[in-house]
């Protein structure tokens, strides 16, 4: 008899999971999984391409005979990264945001990762044999392509109807779309505008560069005025290349963290959103079929509450690994500014 | 006055000497200038906060003890209406000369009296090989805005970059040893009144550069094969035109860079903004005050950009725009003494030919004729020794100017770069703050 996946649970711990590394061939992206088995101190690394988490994301969507399904707010997973090289930057940055920036994909392995951990975190979701499946075995899932979860099978038999508009019986979930619609068009707004600062430190920091290296230009020996100019001249792009690694390190802390952060944000408020649409039309079916209210508790107060709370510390988290990073930044760059002022003091022009 | 004397030296020979000092015994090794740059590192200008004095300042101070002579141009402000109005700049100078009538004095000048200034200098002593520094550029589009009345941003950087250079502009002539000694120059920073300077037209910036170079035009067209003695002059001429090239493209830089910063400052507003309508939608109290509290360190760190934007700008795309229109000064200088050799040269020749001319005289017996071609070689003879010595003269002096200049030039990129570092640090102290007040709030969010 086989053990309902209900009862099943998840033999590595969530906070072990990493992705170690990623290697691209061509347009594939393959991920190393690692993670740390619960009852022993083994590890286990595993392989996987983008289709076997999307493969992942799926089953968990079609899970079946487990309540409250439904009510879940489904840990999103990142859009599919296409690295060829005929996908410019702007078309990249349109599909992924800030998951396409960042060296060597980064940024969108720490989105995945996160993901995973997320998923193995969660009390009903890490029951999921598909979960456990993933990351111990050493094949991959296969290609099999799951059936479509209940999800993707509900919105599009009421894609026609407008449920948008169609009210909550309960005023509770009524207030809870309002402010997700509300917060997922402001935290959107806020990636892209925190995406533009990102994008506008980079650009800074590759002027500096220029800047730097022409500095070089001015080198002249002839006389002993030259050479004293020279010297000005190369202390100068000294410091112009302080002040672009500073942008750069601004840049990468902004990526890493604040950005990582809101990127997550914004994918959570859109998981919320797809969980109280599904409800929407849980409760647009009961009502034709006038099974009446009581059974549109297909979600509970408690997931909503979870959520929030679970989201608040995790912007939190990184709201303080932003700061953190920042500041030790700032004091590093300080440092290294004020010894060149000491050096520069010091230089004699002749 | 030991400087007075100084000067006189300088103008004669070109020995170098050492103010003799107690102060100055660390600098001996030096050649100590009476190239003064001193009002350039202590002057107040209306733009800058109150520096405390760094190592570099006291250090110049202290050489330069003997001579002090402050100049600052402040309190822009506009005279008349309408397209008749012009900008009234306050002329502050603060000196211990005596060659002035007092210690402390103010005057109002407008831009064409500095373009007037110029002038007379450059007429008087361009063609003895000096260097003259050139005026700041004239704008008809910038000064054209301030004129028609528009209060926007844009105008009041214009007049703060003008005042800026107009005070540069004077710190340099009055440190320069010769140009300082000149009447002009002190009427200019003492006279309540002056006549209006009418000829100025020719004399705005565009029109310097113009002016400039129709004169190396003018030259090179001469095809002056210059048999030249001395290497270092034709070393010299290609350095300074490599050097002009090399600023140019600093400058470009540097103006990317300006832009750069300014566009960060804006995406961080509007980016602190977001955050803001973020932070008041949030319903979690201890988040949305973080994000709130996030917003304005935002707007602050928007305001560092800012002051940074106009560091760079004022720090070294000036600095940039002044050397370049300087070498074209430098290149001036050397093209006069090309000119004083030409006339030496036809000078020479000149009397070659009267010589000739008297040979012929002797052979063909002409006396009655012969007398006036004597007279006439004597002449000619008398023009070559005085042109010689004039193009000797002018030589010196170029060879003597541009080594002062380098100095002066070297110093002021120095001192440039420790300003622009020491911004840089306060900038980043800012930040410090601005995050260790910040985490605390991060902390809080429950």
């Amino acid at each position: 008899m086989e053990v309902s996946s209900a009862e099943a649970a998840l033999s590595v711990s969530a906070s072990s999971i990493r992705i170690t590394d990623v290697t691209q061939d061509g347009d594939v992206l393959t991920f190393a999984i690692a993670s740390q088995k619960l009852n022993s101190s083994a590890g286990v690394c595993v392989f996987r391409i983008y289709e076997d988490f999307d493969w992942l994301q799926q089953s968990l969507f079609s899970q079946e005979n487990l309540p409250g399904l439904q009510g879940i707010i489904f840990p999103p997973l990142p859009s599919k990264a296409l690295p060829s090289q005929s996908n410019t930057q702007t078309k990249a940055l349109k599909q992924l945001g800030f998951l396409a920036l960042g060296q060597d994909w980064q940024s969108y392995c720490k989105a995945l990762e996160f993901y995973l951990q997320q998923v193995a975190a969660h009390p009903t979701l890490c029951k999921c044999k598909a979960l456990d499946s993933f990351l111990i075995n050493s094949e991959s899932p296969g290609k099999q392509r799951g059936r479509k979860g209940i999800f993707n099978r509900l919105s599009q038999a009421v894609e026609e109807m407008r449920k948008e508009s169609h009210k909550d019986v309960d005023n509770f979930f009524q207030n809870e779309r309002n402010k997700n619609t509300n917060l997922a068009a402001l935290s959107k707004v806020a990636t892209e505008k925190l995406l533009d600062v990102v994008m506008t430190e980079q650009k800074l920091a590759l002027a500096c560069g220029h800047f730097a290296t022409s500095l070089h230009l001015c080198v002249n020996q002839d006389d002993a005025a030259a050479v004293a100019f020279s010297k000005v001249c190369l202390k100068l792009s000294d410091v112009i290349e302080a002040v672009n690694r500073n942008f750069e390190k601004v840049a990468s802390n902004d990526l890493s963290t604040l950005g990582l952060g809101l990127d997550l944000e914004s994918r959570y408020q859109e998981a919320e959103k797809e969980m109280l649409f599904r409800r929407t039309c849980k409760l647009i079916e009961l009502e034709t079929v006038k099974k009446g209210t009581e059974k549109a508790k297909a979600s509970k107060r408690e997931v909503i509450e979870r959520f929030h709370s679970s989201r608040v510390n995790v912007l939190k988290n990184f709201l303080i690994g932003w700061c953190e990073l920042q500041l030790n930044t700032a004091k590093e760059f300080a440092e290294l500014y004020s010894q060149h002022l000491e050096a520069c003091r010091n230089m004699y022009s002749e | 006055m030991l400087l007075m004397e100084c000067v006189l030296h300088l103008y004669v020979s070109t020995v170098e000497l050492s103010l003799d000092s107690p102060l100055n015994d660390r600098k001996k090794k030096d050649a100590v200038k009476p190239s003064l740059s001193a009002p350039a590192a202590s002057v107040a200008s209306s733009s800058s906060k109150a520096p405390s004095k760094t190592l570099e300042e006291l250090e110049e101070e202290e050489s330069e003890d003997k001579f002090d002579l402050n100049i600052s141009v402040t309190n822009p402000e506009k005279v008349g209406d309408g397209m008749n109005a012009y900008m009234a700049y306050k002329v502050s100078t603060q000196t211990s000369l005596t060659m002035f009538r007092s210690k402390t004095f103010t005057v109002r000048r407008r831009f064409s009296d500095f373009l007037g200034l110029y002038e007379k200098l450059s007429e008087k002593h361009s063609q003895n090989g000096y260097i003259v520094p050139p005026p700041p550029e004239k704008s008809i589009l910038g000064m054209t805005k301030v004129k028609v009345g528009k209060e926007d941003p844009s105008s009041a950087e214009f007049v703060e970059r003008r005042r800026a250079a107009l005070e540069r502009y004077l710190q340099r002539v009055v440190s320069h040893p010769s140009l300082l000694q000149d009447p002009d120059v002190r009427e200019f920073l003492e006279k309540e009144e002056l006549p209006r300077a009418v000829s100025t037209q020719a004399l705005s910036g565009a029109g310097f550069l113009k002016m400039l170079n129709k004169a190396t035009d003018a030259v090179s067209k001469m095809t002056i094969k210059m048999n030249e003695q001395d290497v270092w002059f034709d070393e010299k001429i290609q350095d300074v035109e490599n050097e002009e090239q090399h600023m140019r493209k600093l400058h470009v830089m540097v103006e990317s860079l300006v832009n750069h910063r300014k566009e960060l400052s804006g995406n961080t507003a509007v980016f602190a903004k977001s955050v803001a309508m973020l932070g008041s939608s949030e319903d979690n109290t201890a988040l949305s005050r973080a994000l709130s509290q996030l917003a304005e360190v935002e707007d602050r760190i928007e305001q560092l950009h800012q002051e940074q934007a106009s560091n760079d700008f004022f720090t070294f795309s000036e600095l940039l725009a002044d050397y370049i229109r300087l070498l074209g000064a430098v290149k001036g200088c050397f093209d006069q003494r090309m000119k004083a050799w030409q006339r030496w040269q036809d000078a020479e020749n000149m009397l070659q030919k009267k010589r000739e001319a008297e040979a012929k005289l002797l052979w063909a017996n002409k006396p009655d004729k012969l007398q006036q071609a004597k007279d006439e070689i004597a002449e000619w003879e008398a023009k070559v020794t005085q042109y010689e010595r004039e193009f000797e003269r002018i030589s010196a002096t170029v060879r003597k100017e541009v080594i002062r200049f380098d100095k002066e030039k070297a110093r002021d990129f120095k001192r440039q770069i420790v300003k622009y570092l020491e911004s840089l640090l306060n900038s980043q102290q800012q930040l410090i703050k601005y995050w260790e007040a910040f985490l605390p709030e991060a902390k809080a969010i429950a």
